[in-house]
This record gives structure tokens, C-alpha cells and sequence, in this order.
């Protein structure tokens, strides 16, 4: 069976290579088409109009136009790992073993359940869902279902899969042309001469626009299509132009900050392991050129959405790229001089025009006489006013029509057919122009809104400015693109302003632009006439459903849009909106300039979320980082938590030991003999310059001024409004030098806080920040053995160990590694972290870990170091804190200075709120059982058998066993806490268990005075 | 927590001739939907009003409805300077819960939450409230712990929230991606089946249809530009339309909270930036639970409609303009990917941003001022669209009997001064 080119006509240069048989897939059925086919151009040459059904009603829907503006079409193209849903035929170039499937039917295109929707039709009126399925009420969720289930459109493959590749783009221009017709061309070839970085792009696989499709003319006295060849060729060659086909410029923001999607390899269909399957370009230009063109627009009358029904431009697009003739008995339906040369084509081609339906009254024009002379019936000052069909369109009612009146006056004329054109005028794809907020201006002449033309950022031209005559196109192209130009030149002396382009010359035949706007076509009883006469016709709203949201109050553009869901289908009203507004407009007696637009919202056409993450998925969406210890902690079993971005060593559990049994062990040895942390990811930033004292003196809530050269502070750092925001250890290293530790999580956010004070408040003071985070690695040596390891470490000066008072920083060598020794403990033992230049941090444990195996050193995790801290009743911040906490909160008064007079957070600490003695403060909590450990996040009650909602006293920040004191012990926030000890609480439980029962303690559990820390 | 009855009115939807239902639908269908009658007058101001509201958002028509059902209060206008709905009603991502941590916002969210149980019926308008239930993900041991302290407190309020293990996510989003491995691995959750998302322009829509029902005016396209009073009490109000007179006017204007703030010499503590959000492609249902994620700031549901609906969090710089940055949309995608791989097949159809107007402890503005007869409602931020039943409910009380209820009380202006704030930033970094 060869079904192949029944409605291929003889070649006459079109866009595809006869030579290159292609063979596809679509519906389970195997067809051919040529190299630069799209799939709906294929599938037309093989008569198929049928291709989607409507989201609301199942319609059956045919291939309506031949691009992006496309409603109708849409399909799901099936690959090997993964399936696109809601593709546009039209933009989808077939490859061999492409497989595409229809969408929204069930069980098939020709049969579908769902069209049931269609002859119910009547009782789905715009808003419906509004006004039922309010009983009874529980059911909403059921109906729900029922609606999910009918909506959406494509299904997705189910089969898990690895995203494909796609990736990002920088770059900058100085000129952006969007578009690649007359206007576009001419622009970017001037703009290419002048040695501006151009960058051209168009969403189409070819350059040439509207000139690919129209071509029967001269351009400078040689074939169009040769003008078009020489210009791009040109472009091509030139250095400073970068020219990208398959673009599509999806989103313009401020300062033309541009994002574009480029289809680099996804119309091949095989994979290139060094190619993306898309790119996307995020481009900054200096100057914008808008040549995007302009989309056809539809009439509205009953039956419009029938298969076989498409746009004009569509039908003379598909002859005269792709040899392909929609239908054979072809009537054409317009209100424009464009139409005609859509009659021309498909006579031209071999088809049959049985008339030209022509809304206006008298039409006159060079292509009509043209048109008229070839011998085709033109019904001047008629109307279709419907058109019949079952799943394509069999016939059409003709009648005289009075657009005034907006009714027939004649009796109907029934005229079979198989094709119908429709055009209802041009809109100027404004698009961009719109989403950097650029405004609309009605345009009576043609009948369209086009910018308003008034931003020295970007500029549209052509027919995207409502300018339609190739003529006045190509003059008005040459004078922007010198006038851009003289601009970018006054920017940069490189750019030569000499003109060298002349405004070319062409031969074709004069048309009118003026169309006779007819939004709508009303017959016999226009209410039942309204309900076929579809306005967006993939979200299936019709006339009747504008004038009911209209009748109903709903009258904003804005509401009409919502309420009827008109323009918000995957081609964003393209082809509705204008209709749809001019409906509304006469519905409400107000002129469509009154009536107004709805916003543009980016992006131009959907833009796949593959392309949106490009390469920042996976690994690579946050990377993880690894201290120089890592592998050492990998190699002896560490199990990881990660914080913040870091990943830690958690606990090291040896054979068969459980997770509370490796705790144990560790902490019980450092408490015993020696543990060593991996402490590198703490934040370290250099604060360096004159005035860092005074710096530290103002972010810090205790004193800094005063720390001698050589010694550490702990410092508790606030926000503004008094809550504690940070703490650690800062060193001075010189008078105008200290070292500052923040916490691993909010290093990060510490810098930038403090850069913050610096760059906006502090401009007098002079201090210079660095994060040193990465250059230190840090090893935390703790334990009653810790002196002895380490002085068995030194490589010389071993007896500086012999005076290293607590909260000191010494300097020496430890194996030969340069080394910051300084003497702090977040354990309570006596502790050394030991700094040494990041890239020598492996190469310290594993010397401190040999050395320490006869004092009995155990490395320890995260997890003990919670414990051992907790043990002591340290805080930790993000854990202890939370934002809404003071240092009162935290019983750390002490470290509030009084002397200074001012730091951040000073003023706060006096309001009301901050003395009330029902804030919650930090307590601790020994369980009546001493097994029994809470966990963390449970809620203190006094009363657990009171009714919900429950008096909650606080939450519990920290619990762990402690293996020291054979206890479990909980460290706690709780409303008055501090008054409280020696009172019981309860914690109630999520799962049904009793409550647990716990006594409210002091929160330092181990050596309260801090003895062995000192020792 | 404080709790409140909850008072829902007398005055029901009355008028029989307009009441909706499926008989209203098959009768009208029968004559063609010849007959359907405006949801709202397009009403013009009148001179004087017991009160006045301005914004035309669904706090504000949440407000006058509950002023006239509830307190008898109908001769009211509300005053709208675009469309009804066109300012962060009609942008939101509509997530619906009442999962606070802190007693005050669980006070307020759980009061809306009851109020939009059975919304449609009191209003008579399908506002498609669908509790599918909204689940967030932790993806750390840090994180597990702060979702712990969450649901013991979210439980002990009375509240319902359940944690789920991984395995229990996965049966119940299949779509999810629970490898261990990836790089924010789902660790576990907690989901609050009550919680959900509604159609919002149907809220501002059913509400309008309702307060309009008992006389409430509801006036677009006028703009409020100054106000005015004698001494310290508000004496009216000047509009694109002309003066008009009223003793007490309700300020529920969003973003632009400051601008109407500053025509009263006040100053709110209210940042206003962008929030942006995107919606993908429609496709058949593949995700019915609202998932959200405060560690990679991101959180996705699918519409009725079949559209992927993903948020993130707000713009880093203050501004009125309605677009915000790319890098947003960027991160939001790339953070969902890794949980929903199939998302890489989708394409992003639309993105937009609204003004939200947040407060430095990230909850909201419900007050009398220091001028009488002003009162203003505001600073909800990235999530009060959930609010709106309860916001509105609040705050008529407010404006009626000139003195907080204990559910509004904690949330008065005077809190920037004596401290008692009550801070969501740490509880909720995403707090949609
Ligand atoms: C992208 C995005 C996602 C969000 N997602 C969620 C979510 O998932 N869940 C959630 O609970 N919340 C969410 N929110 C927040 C939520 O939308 C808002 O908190 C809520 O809708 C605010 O309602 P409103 O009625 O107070 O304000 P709006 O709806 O903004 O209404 C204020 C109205 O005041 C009008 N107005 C302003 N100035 C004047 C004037 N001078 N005169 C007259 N009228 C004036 C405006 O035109 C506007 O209509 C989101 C917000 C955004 C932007």
C-alpha cells in the first residue's frame, strides 16, 4: 500500500529534500515524508487533518496552522527513555524512527469516549464548575477525580528515567535580532556590516520567515528565495554574527537580559554524546530588534474548528515550503487581501478554488483583479456563517452578511468542500515587546495592536510593528537598523555608522492591508450558533462563553480570560486573544481600545524544564562538599550527615555495632582517654584592618577590644532584633588581625551579613573580610591524653605544650605541617584544634591518629560531639536556637557587655517582650526513667491529660544517653524555664505511647565547673 | 492556642432565584444561558458608607462579606483599582494549610482552615477546596529534627499531621524519586491530609457574588489615592471616583500596604518584593499531593487542570514591578527535577510574580492604628491565601467592634515595638 504523496504536488522549491525518503511513525501506523518535513506537513501529504481531540469537549481537531501559533495539533513524540507530551506537529521535524502518538482519547482518535462531553455540551457552560458539585459537600473530592482525570492533555511515560542532557549558555551582543524574515534579515545584515557582535536568532529550522512562504517575486531584481539564500549566506560568513536557527526567544526581561531555547539535536533523533539535546542561551544585548512578524488570525463562526478548516497562511505555508496541498475543493474565507494569495496557491498547485467568501462589500486591490481573471468566484460582502462536517469538514453555509449588523441578509447557500481557509486579519506577534512591559496601541488602518515603539532598549520592526507591505517593511528595517546602530556606535567607537546597505526593490503584486474586522459571524439564533463558533479552540471556548461571562458580570479582559479560560492553552491565545477581545468589546459596546488587552506572560512558547535546570541537576545541583579528612573518615567506616552543604562524619561504627553503640564508644573514650573531630568545615573568615576591633565590638556582644595578640574569645553574634544569629572562637593573630570561627551552617550567611554592615552601614570603618573556610583544615584533638598526643606530635618546640593556657593560639609544627594550635574545647576536656594549611589536613589525622593509638585516641563523629557538648550544656546554635532566642534565653547574660555602648541587637534586648518571665528559657531535663530518652522536637506539659488545643511549655532542642552519667539528659526551651528547676513535666508522644516524665535540671550535666576544660 | 467558635453567619446565600446548582445549570440550559444574572452589580460609589474596604483581593471581600453576614453591617463598599482578584489572589499557588508550629499562626490558619471547610456551600460557589492533603520533605538529619518539633507541636494544638518514612511517601506519591543517593534525598516527611489548594479567583469570586448578595457595594477600577480625616479620626476616603465619606476604612491591599499606609502618615514594617511562580503544559493526573521542600525551596502540585504548579522562594531585592529574577525559576525547576525526574519532560508554559508584602518576622498585620477608624490588614506575605476565610473572618470583627478577638490579638502593630513578634522565618523558609 503507498499512501505516500497523495496530496504532494510537483516540486517547486520548497524546504524539504525530495531525495531523502523519512520514515515515522504516528498512531501505530507507518508513513514517509521527506527530510524537512514537519510531522503535521507529512501527515497532511498523506490527507491527514485528524490529528488531537479538544481538553473540554473531545472535539475532533485538525492541523489548523503551520507553526508555534498551532492550538490544535499537539502530540506526544515516544523515545526510548522518555516521552514528550504536548508537541506541536507543526514544529516537530520528522526524522527516521520517529514514533508519535495523539493525545486526550480514549480509546482512539476516531472513537473517543470523552466526545460524550460534546453532546452535553450544552450543560458545561463557561464557569460551570463554579456553580456545582457543591452537594453534598463531601463529594468534591470524588467529582474532583472525575475532573483530573478528564483534563490534561498529554500523559507522560511512567518509566522512571535519567533526565537528558541540556545546557546553558552566556554570552552578550551588542544587537539581538529576533526574527529571520524581510525585516529581520535586512536589520542583521546591516547591523553584521557595521562590525557590531550580532546575534540573530529564529525559532524556525530555516532562516527566512514570511519570504520562505511568499517568494513569487524580485528582490533586487533576483527570485526572492536567492535574496533570502545571498543575505543569510552573508550572514553566515560574517565573523561578528552568530546566527541560530531552531531559537526560540522565549523571555526578554529588564536590561534585555534574554533567554532563548535552542534545539540543537532533538530534530535529529539520534543521540550525539557531545551535543545537548537543547541549549539555553541567556544572552545580555545592548540593543533589542523585534522582527517576530505576525500571526493570522481566525473567524469565528459556527463549525470553525472543524478538521480541514486552517488558516490561510497555514494552507499556502504547507504548499509552498512543503509541496504539500491540504485539500483539493478549497473555499476561502477572509476579510483581507492576504487570502487571495492563498486562492493563487492552491489553483497554482492543481487544487480547485470553488470561491472566495470576502466579507467586504467591495474589495478592490491589484491581487484581486489578478485573482479574478484566473476565473475564481468571489462572493464579495458574504459570510461563512457555518460550516458541517463529521470528523472534517464536508460543507459550508454561505449567506450575504452585513458586519454592521452582525447578521446574514441573503437566503444560504450550501457548498460542499474539503478544505476551508480562514482569515480574519494579522496581529503583530508582540509578545516580547509586552513582557518587558512595553504598551499596545490599537491600530484602526490594519486592524491591529502593535507597540507602541517608545523604549531606547529594544525596538520592533516589520510586521511585528503592525507594518505589513514588504515595500514600507524594508525601508522601515533599514532606518531602524541605522538609527540602532548610531546608537551602539556612540557606545563603543568600533561600530562604523556608514551606511552600506541600500533598501532593496521589489516586484509584487499590491495588496490591501486594511481588513473589514469581523469578530464575529452570527447566524440564525445566535445563541445556538455562539456554542460552535470556537474562539481558543484547544481550551474549547466559544463565543457564547465570552457573552456569558460577560452577561454574568465577568467582564474585565482579565475575567473573560479566566472565567472562560480563553488564552490559556499551551499556545498562550496566539490565534484567540485579539478575537477574543473583540468580541468582548462589542458585547460591552466599547471599542477595543477601551476594552484593553490581557498581559503577555513570558515565556513566547513553553520552554522545556529540562532545558530551565540544564546542568545544575543531579551532582551538580548543590555540590557537596568534602573535607581533605574525607577519605580517611571513608575508608574506617564513617557513616555521613550531611550539614549544611558539608558532608560530616557522623559516627565510625565498628563491626556489628549499632548506631547508640558507636556514640557510646566514642564518647566515652574521649571523656576517658583522647577523641579527635573533624572540625575543617567550621567558618573561618580573616578580619583584617585598622578598625577590627571596633568591628568585632559591634557585631559581637562582649568585648573584643581588649583581647590581648595571642588569645581567643567565644563571642555570641545577633541580628538586629536581639535573637542570637551565630557564635565561636575569635583569635587575634595582630592588632589589626583576628581569626573568626562561625558555625559550619551559617558561615556562609555570616559573611555576607557581616559584609552587609560593612558595605552598607559601616562605610567608615576600615576592615577587610576573607573567607578562609577552605584553606584550613582543622583537626579537633580532645580528652584528658590530648596534651600528651600532641606534645608527641610536635616537631620541635615540644614544650610549648607545658604553657598552653585555655583560650590561648600558639604557633609550631606538627610532622613537619605549619600549624595553628589553638586552645579551645566545645567538649569540656581539654582540647587543641589543631589549623594547618588545607592540603596537609589528611596528612595531620593520619599523623595524630598513628601517634595517638598508644594514648588510646578514638576519632569521634558529629553525633558524639552533640553529646559531649550537650553533656557540658553548650549550645548549639540551630539547634538550641531557632532565631527567636536571646542570649537571657540561653542564661548567657555574662556575655553581654555593659561597658560598650552599642552593638547589634542592644537596642532590642531593651524592649518589653525581652523581661518577660515567661519566655522560654534553656533548661535542662533528666527523664524519670533513665533509659528513657525523649525525642528531640517533643513538647514539655505540665498537665498531660488536659484537652487539646494543649498548654505547651516548650520544646525539647537536644536529647541524647549519656554513656558518662548513665542517664538520658535533654537539653530544653521552655516558657519560665529558668524558674522552674526542680519541676516535673511530661512529654507527651506521637504514637499513642505514655507520656514520658522528666525533672527540669540545671542544663550543665558534666563537670559544672568546668575543671577539666581548664586542667 | 487560642480557639474560637466559629461563627459562620446567618444571612446564607437568600435569593433562591439565584441560587446555583445543578437545577440552576439544567434550567438554564434549557433557555440557553440566556438567563444567568450578574455574579456581582458593577457598582458605583455612593457618597457615604458605614465602612469602607479597600482591595478587592480576597482579604478584602473575605471582609466585607463576614461585616455584612456576620455583624449586620451592609452598608459597605469595597474599593478595587483593577480587576477584582488581579493582585495576589488571582497569582497565588493556592496552598491551603493550617500546620503552623507556633501557637498564634496555628490559631489563625486552623480558624480559616475550618472556615474553608464548607466554604462552597456557605458562599454558593464552587471555590473547589480540595483537601488532597499538602506533605513537606525533610532531607537531613537537621531537617528531621525540626520536623519532629513541627508535628509535636502541629499535634499537641490539636492539629493533624503525620509523619511519614520514605516508603510511606513513595506508595503515596509513586512519582517521587527516594533513591538514597541523590543529593537532597527524601529522608521523610509530614503531611497534613486536611491541607490542600483552591481555585482562587473562584474565592474572589464567591465572595464578591455573596457579600454583593446582602448589599455589599463592590466598586472596580477605582483607585484609592488619599485618605482623609479630621484630627485623628478618619473622616472618608479620596478615589479616581471621587470622595467618599465613612468612618472606618479597612486597609487589605497586599503589597502596596505601605503606599495607603503612607497617606496616613504611618509607616509599616513591610518589605514588598516579588514572588514569582511557573506552571508547565497540562498533562493527565501524575501528582496529587501538594509536595513542598524548605531545603531545596521548592514546592510543586498539579492543578485540576493538569498543570505542574511550582513555587520557590521570594526575590532577593524589594520592588513593585510583578516579574522577578530568572535565577529563581531556575533554581525552583533544577530543585525539582532531582525529586520528580519526569518533570524534564515537561515544558514551562507560563511564569509570573506577585507583590508580597512581608513583615520582619514573616507574619502578618491584623490592627486598629494609632489614626481612628483606620485598620489594616496586611504583610501575609508568601502564604496568605490560605488566610483568606480566616483573615477576613478576624478582621470584620475587628473593624466592627473596634477591638482584636484573642485570634487577631497577637498579630497587632504594636508587636514591632514591645517584641512579642512571632517569627516564621526559622519554622517555615518556605511559608506558602
Ligand atoms: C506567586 C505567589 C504564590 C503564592 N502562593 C501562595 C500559596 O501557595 N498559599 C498561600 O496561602 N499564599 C500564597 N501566596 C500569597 C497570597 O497570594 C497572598 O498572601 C494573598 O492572596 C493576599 O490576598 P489579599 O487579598 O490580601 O491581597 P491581593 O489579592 O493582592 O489584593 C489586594 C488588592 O488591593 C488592590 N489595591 C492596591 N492598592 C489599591 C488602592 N490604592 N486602591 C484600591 N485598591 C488597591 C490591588 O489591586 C489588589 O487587588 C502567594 C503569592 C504569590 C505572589
Amino acid at each position: 500500500m503507498n499512501r505516500l504523496l497523495s496530496h504532494r504536488i510537483s516540486s517547486n522549491g520548497a524546504v524539504i529534500d525530495r531525495q531523502k525518503l523519512v520514515h515515522f511513525e504516528f498512531d501505530q501506523k507507518k508513513y514517509t515524508g521527506y527530510e524537512g518535513d514537519t510531522l503535521a506537513s507529512a501527515l497532511l501529504a498523506h490527507g491527514i487533518h485528524l490529528v488531537g481531540r479538544s481538553f473540554k469537549y473531545h472535539r475532533p481537531r485538525g492541523i489548523f496552522g503551520s507553526g508555534s501559533e498551532e492550538p490544535n495539533a499537539l502530540v506526544r513524540l515516544i523515545g526510548d527513555k522518555s516521552s514528550e507530551p504536548n508537541l506541536r506537529a507543526t514544529q516537530i521535524e520528522i526524522y527516521d524512527g520517529l514514533i508519535a502518538e495523539s493525545q486526550n482519547r480514549f480509546p482512539s482518535l476516531k472513537i473517543d469516549f470523552l466526545s460524550i462531553n460534546n453532546v452535553f455540551r450544552r450543560f458545561f457552560p463557561a464557569g460551570f464548575y463554579y456553580k456545582t458539585f457543591m452537594w453534598p459537600a463531601s463529594f468534591w473530592m470524588f467529582y474532583e477525580k472525575l475532573i483530573r482525570k478528564a483534563a490534561g492533555l498529554g500523559k507522560l511515560s511512567k518509566k522512571y528515567h535519567r533526565p537528558e542532557r541540556y545546557e546553558h549558555k552566556y554570552a552578550h551582543c551588542d544587537l539581538l535580532v529576533v526574527g529571520s524574515g524581510a525585516a529581520g534579515l535586512q536589520t542583521a545584515i546591516i547591523a553584521a556590516k557595521s562590525g557590531a557582535r550580532v546575534v540573530i536568532a529564529d525559532e524556525q529550522h530555516r532562516f527566512g520567515g514570511w519570504l520562505l512562504t511568499d517568494n513569487d517575486f524580485n528582490i533586487n531584481q533576483i527570485p526572492a528565495a536567492s535574496w533570502v539564500h545571498e543575505t543569510v549566506k552573508n550572514l553566515q560568513s560574517a565573523p561578528n554574527v552568530t546566527c541560530l536557527s531552531r531559537t526560540t526567544v522565549s523571555s526578554m526581561m529588564d536590561d534585555n537580559f534574554v533567554i532563548m531555547a535552542e534545539r540543537v539535536t532533538e530534530h535529529l533523533g539520534k543521540k550525539d554524546m557531545l551535543l545537548p539535546k537543547q541549549r539555553l542561551w541567556k544572552l545580555r544585548a545592548s540593543k533589542v530588534i523585534l522582527a517576530t512578524g505576525a500571526i493570522e488570525r481566525p473567524l469565528v463562526f459556527s463549525g470553525n474548528d472543524l478538521p480541514g478548516i486552517m488558516l490561510s497562511s497555514a494552507i499556502r505555508t504547507y504548499i509552498n515550503r512543503y509541496d504539500v496541498l491540504s485539500g483539493r475543493r478549497a473555499i476561502i474565507f477572509t476579510n483581507n487581501d492576504d487570502a487571495y494569495f492563498t486562492a493563487l496557491a492552491i489553483h497554482k498547485a492543481g487544487g480547485f478554488v470553488r470561491c472566495i467568501v470576502d466579507l467586504r462589500v467591495n474589495p478592490k486591490s491589484q491581487i484581486i483583479t489578478k485573482v479574478r481573471k484566473i476565473g475564481i468566484n468571489i462572493l464579495a460582502g458574504h459570510a461563512v456563517i457555518a460550516a458541517h462536517g463529521l470528523r472534517h469538514i464536508a460543507s459550508v453555509d454561505i449567506a450575504k452578511y452585513n458586519s454592521g449588523k452582525q447578521a446574514p441578509t441573503s437566503s444560504i447557500l450550501h457548498m460542499d468542500c474539503n478544505l476551508l481557509a480562514m482569515s480574519g486579519g494579522l496581529n503583530p506577534v508582540v509578545h516580547l515587546h509586552s513582557q518587558r512591559k512595553g504598551k499596545l496601541v490599537w491600530d484602526e488602518r490594519t486592524s491591529c495592536y502593535r507597540p507602541d515603539n517608545k523604549s531606547d532598549e529594544w525596538v520592533s520592526v516589520g510586521a511585528a510593528n503592525g507594518t505589513f507591505e514588504l515595500e514600507r517593511i524594508f525601508i522601515e528595517a533599514t532606518k531602524i537598523a541605522s538609527t540602532t546602530i548610531m546608537k551602539l556606535a556612540k557606545e563603543n567607537n568600533k561600530i562604523k555608522t556608514k551606511e552600506l546597505v541600500t533598501v532593496p526593490q521589489i516586484d509584487k503584486d499590491k495588496q490591501n492591508w486594511t481588513p473589514l474586522p469581523t469578530w464575529l459571524i452570527q447566524a440564525g439564533q445566535p445563541h445556538v450558533s455562539d456554542k460552535t463558533a470556537f474562539v481558543d479552540f484547544q481550551n474549547d471556548s466559544t463565543a457564547a462563553d465570552i457573552k456569558l461571562a460577560v452577561k454574568e458580570g465577568y467582564s474585565s479582559v482579565e475575567h473573560v480570560k479566566r472565567y472562560t479560560t480563553t488564552g490559556m492553552a499551551t499556545d498562550q491565545g496566539k490565534t484567540s486573544n485579539i478575537n477574543a477581545i473583540g468580541i468582548l468589546a462589542s458585547c460591552l459596546n466599547k471599542s477595543i481600545a477601551e476594552t484593553g488587552v490581557t498581559t503577555f506572560r513570558p515565556p513566547y512558547t513553553p520552554v522545556s524544564l529540562g532545558a530551565i535546570a540544564g546542568r545544575n541537576i543531579g551532582g551538580l545541583f548543590d555540590p557537596v562538599r568534602k573535607t581533605r579528612m574525607h577519605s580517611w573518615h571513608q575508608s574506617n567506616g564513617a557513616k555521613f550527615e550531611h550539614v549544611g552543604q558539608w558532608m560530616r562524619a557522623w559516627y565510625y561504627p565498628r563491626d556489628g555495632e549499632s548506631f547508640q553503640q558507636a556514640v557510646n564508644r566514642e564518647v566515652y573514650a574521649t571523656r576517658h582517654y583522647a577523641g579527635l573531630l573533624d572540625a575543617s568545615t567550621l567558618g573561618k573568615i580573616e578580619v583584617k584592618g585598622p578598625d577590627s576591633a571596633e568591628f568585632l565590638n559591634r557585631v559581637y556582644t562582649n568585648n573584643f577590644a581588649d583581647l590581648p595578640i595571642g588569645k581567643a574569645r567565644y563571642g555570641l553574634m545577633l541580628k538586629e532584633d536581639g535573637m542570637v544569629f551565630d557564635d565561636g572562637v575569635t583569635t587575634r593573630l595582630a592588632e589589626d588581625h583576628f581569626y573568626m570561627t562561625t558555625t559550619t551552617g551559617g558561615a556562609a550567611g555570616v559573611l555576607s551579613w557581616l559584609e552587609e554592615l560593612l558595605q552598607t552601614e559601616w562605610l567608615d570603618l576600615r576592615v577587610y573580610l576573607t573567607s578562609v573556610t577552605e584553606q584550613w583544615s582543622v583537626a579537633s584533638l580532645s580528652g584528658p591524653n590530648s596534651r600528651s598526643i600532641l606534645t608527641a606530635c610536635m616537631s620541635e618546640n615540644k614544650n610549648i605544650t607545658d604553657d598552653f593556657p585555655f583560650m590561648t593560639m600558639k604557633k609550631s609544627f606538627i610532622a613537619g605541617i605549619p600549624a595553628r594550635i589553638f586552645r579551645i574545647s566545645f567538649t569540656g576536656e581539654m582540647a587543641f584544634e589543631i589549623n594547618v594549611p588545607a592540603r596537609y589536613g589528611a596528612a595531620l589525622w593520619s599523623h595524630l591518629m598513628k601517634i595517638g593509638k598508644e594514648f588510646n585516641l578514638t576519632a569521634y563523629g558529629t553525633e558524639a560531639m552533640h553529646v559531649l557538648r550537650a553533656e557540658k550544656g553548650f549550645i548549639i546554635v540551630g539547634q538550641e536556637t531557632d532565631g527567636t532566642v536571646t542570649p537571657h534565653d540561653l542564661d548567657m547574660g555574662w556575655i553581654i557587655s555593659n561597658k560598650k555602648s552599642d552593638f547589634i541587637g542592644k537596642r532590642a534586648l531593651e524592649r518589653k517582650s525581652m523581661n518577660e518571665p515567661q519566655r522560654k528559657q534553656l533548661v535542662g531535663l533528666l527523664t524519670a526513667d533513665p533509659s528513657k530518652v525523649i525525642p528531640e522536637g517533643a513538647h514539655a506539659v505540665l498537665d498531660p491529660n488536659q484537652e487539646m488545643p494543649m498548654e505547651m511549655l516548650g520544646h525539647i532542642s537536644s536529647s541524647y544517653y549519656s554513656p558518662n552519667l548513665k542517664h538520658s539528659i535533654a537539653l530544653a526551651l521552655l516558657k519560665g524555664g529558668l524558674n522552674r528547676k526542680g519541676q516535673t513535666v511530661y512529654i507527651p508522644m506521637l504514637d499513642g505511647q505514655q507520656p514520658i516524665e522528666a525533672k527540669i535540671v540545671d542544663p550543665v550535666f558534666f563537670d559544672k565547673k568546668g575543671e577539666r576544660l581548664r586542667g | 492556642m487560642a480557639k474560637l467558635n466559629i461563627d459562620r453567619g446567618t444571612r446564607a446565600f437568600t435569593r433562591k432565584s439565584k441560587r446555583y446548582s445543578i437545577f440552576s445549570i439544567a434550567k438554564n440550559a434549557a433557555s440557553y444561558h440566556q438567563k444567568w444574572q450578574q455574579a456581582w452589580r458593577h457598582a458605583e460609589p455612593k457618597s457615604t458608607y458605614d465602612a469602607v474596604i479597600i482591595g478587592g483581593g480576597g482579604h478584602g471581600l473575605a471582609t466585607a462579606y463576614y461585616l455584612a453576614n456576620i455583624h449586620g453591617i451592609t452598608n459597605i463598599a469595597v474599593i478595587e483599582k483593577g480587576w477584582l482578584g488581579g493582585g495576589n489572589t488571582g497569582r497565588n499557588t493556592t496552598i491551603i494549610r493550617s500546620n503552623y508550629m507556633w501557637d498564634e499562626s496555628a490559631a489563625i490558619y486552623e480558624h480559616a482552615l475550618k472556615l474553608w471547610e464548607g466554604l462552597s456551600q456557605d458562599l454558593n460557589f464552587n471555590v473547589m477546596f480540595s483537601q488532597r492533603g499538602v506533605l513537606t520533605i525533610s532531607h537531613s538529619e537537621h531537617e528531621l529534627k525540626g520536623m519532629s518539633r513541627r508535628v509535636h507541636a502541629i499535634r499537641l494544638n490539636g492539629i493533624d499531621s503525620d509523619i511519614l518514612s520514605p516508603s510511606e511517601i513513595k506508595k503515596l506519591v509513586p512519582t517521587i524519586n527516594i533513591d538514597p543517593n541523590i543529593r537532597y534525598p527524601v529522608m521523610g516527611g509530614f503531611i497534613q491530609k486536611r491541607a490542600g489548594t483552591a481555585r482562587h479567583d473562584a474565592v474572589a469570586w464567591g465572595y464578591a457574588r455573596a457579600a454583593d448578595e446582602l448589599g455589599v457595594d463592590i466598586i472596580q477600577n477605582c483607585e484609592v489615592t488619599g485618605l482623609r480625616r479630621n484630627g485623628n479620626q478618619i473622616t472618608g476616603i479620596q478615589t479616581t471616583k471621587g470622595f467618599v465619606k465613612t468612618s472606618k476604612v479597612g486597609c487589605v491591599v497586599a503589597g502596596h500596604s505601605s503606599i495607603i499606609a503612607d497617606m496616613a502618615n504611618i509607616r509599616l514594617p513591610i518589605t514588598s518584593r516579588p514572588l514569582q511562580a511557573i506552571v508547565s503544559e497540562p498533562i493527565k493526573p501524575i501528582l496529587d499531593t501538594v509536595i513542598m521542600s524548605n531545603a531545596v525551596h521548592m514546592y510543586i502540585s498539579q492543578s485540576d487542570k493538569g498543570e505542574m504548579v511550582l513555587g520557590a522562594g521570594v526575590d532577593k531585592y524589594n520592588s513593585y514591578a510583578q516579574t522577578g529574577s530568572w535565577t529563581i525559576p531556575e533554581h525552583m525547576v533544577a530543585a525539582a527535577i532531582d525529586l520528580f525526574p519526569f518533570l524534564s519532560q515537561l515544558r514551562m508554559l507560563r511564569q509570573w510574580g506577585g507583590i508580597v508584602d512581608t513583615c520582619p518576622d514573616a507574619s502578618p498585620i491584623i490592627s486598629k492604628t494609632d489614626v481612628k477608624g483606620l485598620y489594616f490588614n496586611c504583610g501575609w506575605g508568601t502564604g496568605g491565601f490560605k488566610a483568606t476565610p480566616g483573615s477576613g473572618h478576624v478582621f470584620a470583627d475587628l473593624i466592627a467592634n473596634d477591638r482584636p478577638n484573642p485570634i487577631a490579638l497577637p498579630f497587632g502593630l504594636k508587636r514591632f515595638e514591645t517584641g512579642y513578634l512571632i517569627d516564621e522565618h526559622g519554622a517555615a523558609g518556605v511559608a506558602h
